[in-house]
C-alpha cells in the first residue's frame, strides 16, 4: 500500500478511496465499508473494506455492482428540460445548464407562491436515499411550503411502526441488538448474544433494513441464537428456525395477541418491568383474553400448538429480541400489529438490554423536522391532513400521502401546482393505483425530478430533470436507521465526478441559497456535514470523521433508568406518562381503540366472501430480492441476470389446478386492475396465497408514453386500491389483497 | 509451476450458513470481467422443498468453475480470493486442502472444493 491519507491512497495505477456506502443507488443506511478503485476518473472496481467493524469486508451484490451503476450509459449526467406539452415524449428532452435549471425553478416557485401560495408547491422523497434531512429542509426552508410526503399509500413503510414508537414506546427505532455499537462487536464484555431472535414479516438478509446489516443474524446464529420466523412464506431463515409460524397475510394482530395471551396467562412475563415501567397491563390482559390461541389458530391458519410453543420459547429466552419488518406496515391493521410487537418486547423485559431490543433515544438530531421552524405558523397550519389525520401529522412532518391525490383532483382545500421529487419513482414503486397518480401529476403546472436515470415517473410527467451523483461521487454521512437509532456513523467520500451530476445536498444548498439564503448559511457541503454531525451529538468534524472512516457513538443500555431516553432527562420512556403504553391514551382522542385489536383485512375470504368467489387467492406483494432495491437496478446486467423477470410465487398444487407450469406468464387480476408476471412454482407459499414481486419496469422498453418503459405491464400496484387505509391514516393493503391468476399469452410485448 | 500454490489450495464451504446471496458469484465476475451467462463460481441449490411437517430442505453451495484460478494474483499479494472476502455469511474459507479438511471434522454440512 502506497503513501496517502487514511481514506485515500495509491495502489499501482489506481487511486483508492475508502468510503461507507449509502445512496444513490437506494439502499438502507448500513454504511458498508468499501474501497473504490478509480483510474482516469473511472470507477473500475470495488472491494469490501475489512476494517469496517460491522460489514468487515463483506458486500452485497448491489454494492459490488456499483461501477456498472455509476457508469451506465443511460445515466442522465446533465440537467435536462422538456416542455410540459411534451410530457411523455422521451425524445423531447434538451440539455441545459445548472444555472438555467435553478433559474427556472426559482422563477416558477415565485410565480406559484405569488398566485397560489407556498402550499401549492409540494415535495416528494423516496426511501433508501440520503434525503431525510434534505427534502424537509428544501420544503420548509427553501420553498417554505408545509407539504412534503413519501408517496406510498397509508404511509405503509414504517408509518404504523413510527406511530407506535411515538405513542407507545417513546423511543426511536427498536432494533435487534447486533452489537453494532461496539467496535469489538460480539466479543465486547457488555454484550450478550440473544437466545432468541423473532424475525417478524421481514427479509433482513436481502434488504438490510434500516441499517441492520442483515447477515449479522447469521453471525448471531453461529453464536447460538435461535430463531422464530413469522411469515406467509417459508423463507431460507424460516427453514433454519426453531419455530416457523406460517401466517395468513394480514392476520398478524390476532397471532400476536394470542402470544401475549399465553405469556400473561401462564405468568411468563417480567412482572417487575411491567409494574415499574408499563401502563395499562390489566386492560391489556382483558383484551388478550379475547384472543386465546384456539381463536388465533382459526384466524391465522397457524396451528394452536405452534402459537403456544413460540410464545413460551420467546418468553423463556433471556435475552430475546425482535426484528419487525414491512409486513407490519402494509396492512390497515398495521398500527395494532406494531403495538402488539412492542408489547411483546416490553412484557418480557427485553427493552434496551444487552442482546435485547436496542432503542434510539429522543434527543435532538437532524431529521424530518429540519427547517420546520422556518415556516410561519399560518403556512404550517395549511399542511395537508394536519387536522383530518392527527395520528400521522402529530408525529411525522409530512402530509397524509393518499390525500394529496384527492387534493390534486378536487382542488380542495386549495390547488396544488408544482412538485419537486428527490429519489422517488412513484408510478413504478410506492404508489397504489399508479395510473391515477400519473393523471394527477400531469395536472400540475411544473414537475421537477432529481434522480440518476429516467424512470417511468420522470418520463411520464416531469419537465425538469436534475442529475444526481451516486455515493461514489459525493461527500456525505451515513448514520444507521436514518438517524433514529444511531449505532454507527460513517463518512461517505467522493472518489470521482461523473458529468455535471451534483449530490442531493449540493442541490439543496444551491437551491436553498437562491430561494431563502438566510436559512442556508452553509457555504459548502463540508460545513453542512459538520453541522449534521453536531446534530447527531458526534464531537467530530466531517474531516475528522473521514480520517477515522467511521465512529461508533457510545451506546447506553437501560436508558429508561438513567433518564437518557427522554428529552427532559427524566427516567422512563418519552410517552405522555413516561411508561410504555399498553393502553395508548392519546388514541382515544384520535377516535382509535387505545388497546391492540385484530381487524380482518378489508378484502379477504372472510370479509369479502362474494368477491373471493371471483378472486379466490390471497395476494401478498413485494418480497425482497437480492438484486434490487425496490424499482432500482433493473438496468444493471449482472443484477438483472439473477432476477430477469417479475415473479409471482404460486404453490405447485394451485398451479396444477390452474393449468400453469413453472415459467408461464400469467395474469394476476382483481377488481382494481391486473398485471402480468412470470409464474414461479414453489412450495414455500401456501396453496391459497400468491406472492407477486413489486417495482418491476423495463428500462429496455419504449420510454415514451403510453409504454413508459412498460411500467403498467407487470406492476402489482395496479391491484392495490387508492386510500384503503387504517383508522389513523396508516397502513394499506399491499400485503393483504385478493386476486385470481390465469395463464397469459406470453410475456408483455 | 510454483510450490504450494493453486493445485494444493482449496475452498471450504460451510453450507449450513450459505444464504444464497450471490455475492461470491458477482464479486468473482467483477474480477474476471465475465459477461452475463458465464461464472467463475456459481450457486447450486437443493430445495426448497418440505421434508415433513416442520422440516425443510434448502441448502445452497457455490461451486467453482473452470474459470476459477483461486484468485492466484490476489493471494500472492496477501489478499483473500474475491468470493471468500465478500461472502456475507462468512461461510467460505481458502487455504491448503489438508488444513481445510481438518476443519470439516465434527461439523456437518461442509463441502471442500479443489478447483
Amino acid at each position: 500500500m502506497s503513501e496517502g491519507s487514511a481514506w485515500q491512497w495509491q495502489e499501482g495505477d489506481y487511486t483508492v478511496t475508502r468510503t461507507c456506502g449509502w445512496s444513490p443507488p437506494g439502499q438502507h443506511p448500513v454504511g458498508w465499508g468499501l474501497d473504490l478503485y478509480v483510474k482516469d476518473n473511472k470507477l473500475v472496481r470495488v472491494e469490501g473494506e475489512e476494517a469496517q467493524p460491522v460489514t468487515q469486508g463483506r458486500l452485497g451484490i448491489q454494492q459490488l455492482e456499483l461501477p456498472a451503476y455509476v457508469h451506465h450509459a443511460d445515466r442522465i449526467i446533465y440537467p435536462m428540460r422538456r416542455d410540459p406539452k411534451d410530457r411523455g415524449r422521451a425524445d423531447k428532452w434538451e440539455r441545459i445548464t445548472w444555472d438555467e435549471a435553478f433559474d427556472m425553478i426559482v422563477e416558477k416557485t415565485r410565480a406559484i407562491q405569488a398566485e397560489f401560495g407556498n402550499e401549492a408547491i409540494f415535495t416528494i422523497l423516496g426511501t433508501g436515499r440520503d434525503l431525510w434531512h434534505t427534502v424537509p429542509m428544501l420544503t420548509f426552508a427553501a420553498f417554505r411550503s408545509p407539504n412534503f410526503f413519501y408517496p406510498q399509500s397509508g404511509w405503509s413503510c414504517y408509518g404504523p411502526r413510527a406511530a407506535i414508537c411515538a405513542f407507545s414506546l417513546g423511543a426511536g427505532y427498536p432494533e435487534i441488538d447486533f452489537a453494532a455499537q461496539f467496535p469489538d462487536r460480539y466479543d465486547n464484555p457488555k454484550y450478550t448474544v440473544p437466545e432468541c431472535i423473532l424475525v417478524y414479516g421481514k427479509a433482513p438478509l436481502e434488504s438490510n433494513p434500516d441499517g441492520l446489516f442483515g447477515h449479522s443474524i447469521i453471525d448471531m446464529m453461529k453464536r447460538g441464537s435461535k430463531l422464530i420466523v413469522v411469515d406467509p412464506r417459508a423463507t431460507w431463515l424460516a427453514t433454519r428456525a426453531e419455530h416457523f409460524l406460517q401466517v395468513r397475510p394480514g392476520t398478524d394482530a390476532a397471532l400476536l395477541l394470542a402470544m401475549i395471551n399465553v405469556i400473561i396467562e401462564e405468568g411468563l412475563y417480567d412482572q417487575e418491568f411491567v409494574e415499574k415501567w408499563c401502563y395499562g397491563f390489566s386492560e391489556l390482559r382483558e383484551r388478550a383474553r379475547e384472543y386465546p390461541p384456539s381463536r388465533a389458530a382459526e384466524i391465522t391458519w397457524v396451528p394452536e400448538h405452534q402459537i403456544i410453543a413460540a410464545a413460551r420459547f420467546f418468553a423463556a429466552s433471556k435475552p430475546a429480541t425482535v426484528s419487525w419488518g414491512l409486513a407490519v406496515d402494509q396492512n390497515p391493521n398495521g398500527v395494532q400489529v406494531a403495538h402488539s410487537l412492542c408489547i411483546l418486547g416490553a412484557l418480557t423485559g427485553n427493552l434496551d438490554i444487552p442482546g435485547g431490543i436496542v432503542l434510539g433515544d429522543m434527543r435532538g438530531k437532524p431529521g424530518p423536522w429540519w427547517g420546520f421552524e422556518q415556516l410561519p405558523e399560518e403556512i404550517a397550519e395549511k399542511r395537508l391532513g394536519l387536522h383530518e389525520w392527527p395520528g400521522v401529522t402529530t408525529i411525522l412532518s409530512t402530509t397524509q400521502p393518499d390525500m394529496v391525490l384527492d387534493v390534486i383532483n378536487t382542488g380542495k382545500p386549495y390547488p396544488l401546482k408544482m412538485s419537486f421529487t428527490m429519489g422517488s419513482n412513484p408510478l413504478a414503486c410506492p404508489s397504489a393505483a399508479p395510473q391515477q397518480w400519473e393523471e394527477g401529476f400531469k395536472k400540475l403546472d411544473f414537475n421537477v425530478v432529481c434522480d440518476l436515470f429516467q424512470t417511468p415517473s420522470s418520463e411520464a410527467y416531469c419537465d425538469l430533470f436534475l442529475p444526481v451523483a451516486s455515493y461514489a461521487e459525493k461527500d456525505g454521512i451515513v448514520a444507521t436507521h436514518y438517524g433514529l437509532l444511531v449505532l454507527f456513523i460513517g463518512a461517505i467520500n467522493k472518489a470521482l465526478q461523473v458529468g455535471e451530476c451534483k449530490s442531493d445536498d449540493e442541490i439543496m444548498l444551491e437551491l436553498g441559497k437562491r430561494l431563502n439564503p438566510e436559512a442556508f448559511p452553509w457555504d459548502s457541503v463540508e460545513e453542512l456535514l459538520d453541522w449534521e454531525l453536531e446534530g447527531y451529538l458526534v464531537p467530530m468534524t466531517f474531516k475528522e470523521l473521514r480520517q477515522a472512516g467511521w465512529t461508533v457513538p457510545n451506546y447506553e443500555y437501560r436508558k429508561y433508568e438513567t433518564g437518557s431516553q427522554t428529552p427532559t432527562g427524566d427516567p422512563g420512556f418519552a410517552t405522555t406518562n413516561g411508561r410504555v403504553q399498553f393502553h395508548i391514551d392519546v388514541f382515544e382522542m384520535f377516535g382509535e381503540d387505545p388497546l391492540p385489536y385484530y381487524k380482518e383485512p378489508p378484502y379477504s375470504p372472510v370479509s369479502t366472501p362474494e368477491l373471493s368467489k371471483e378472486y379466490p387467492l390471497i395476494l401478498t406483494t413485494g418480497a425482497r430480492t437480492w438484486s434490487y432495491f425496490h424499482s432500482e437496478q433493473r438496468q444493471i446486467p449482472r443484477l438483472r441476470e439473477i432476477n430477469p423477470d417479475p415473479l409471482v410465487e404460486i404453490h405447485p398444487e394451485t398451479a396444477a389446478k390452474l393449468g400453469i407450469i413453472d415459467g408461464d406468464w400469467v395474469w394476476i387480476e382483481n377488481m382494481f386492475g391486473k398485471c402480468r408476471q412470470k409464474a414461479r412454482l414453489t412450495p414455500i407459499t401456501m396453496p391459497d396465497v400468491v406472492m407477486a414481486q413489486h417495482g418491476f419496469w423495463y428500462p429496455e422498453k419504449d420510454a415514451s408514453s403510453p409504454s413508459l418503459f412498460g411500467v403498467y405491464e407487470s406492476n402489482i400496484n395496479n391491484l392495490i386500491p387508492h386510500f384503503v387505509v387504517g383508522k389513523l391514516g396508516f397502513g394499506a393493503t399491499y400485503k393483504c389483497q385478493i386476486c385470481k391468476v390465469y395463464k397469459a399469452d406470453g410475456a408483455p410485448a | 509451476m510454483r510450490e504450494n500454490v493453486s493445485s494444493h489450495n482449496a475452498l471450504l464451504i460451510d453450507y449450513e450458513y450459505c444464504t444464497g446471496c450471490h455475492s461470491c458469484e458477482v464479486a468473482c465476475k467483477q474480477r474476471l470481467d465475465l459477461p452475463t451467462g458465464r461464472f467463475g463460481i456459481k450457486l447450486a441449490q437443493n430445495g426448497p422443498w418440505q421434508i415433513d411437517g416442520e422440516k425443510w430442505e434448502w441448502n445452497c453451495v457455490p461451486i467453482p468453475t473452470e474459470d476459477c484460478d483461486l484468485c492466484a494474483d490476489r493471494v500472492e499479494s496477501g489478499k483473500k480470493p474475491m468470493c471468500v472476502k465478500h461472502c456475507q455469511a462468512f461461510c467460505m474459507q481458502y487455504g491448503p486442502v489438508e488444513h481445510l479438511a481438518e476443519q470439516m471434522v465434527g461439523k456437518k454440512k461442509m463441502c471442500l472444493f479443489v478447483p
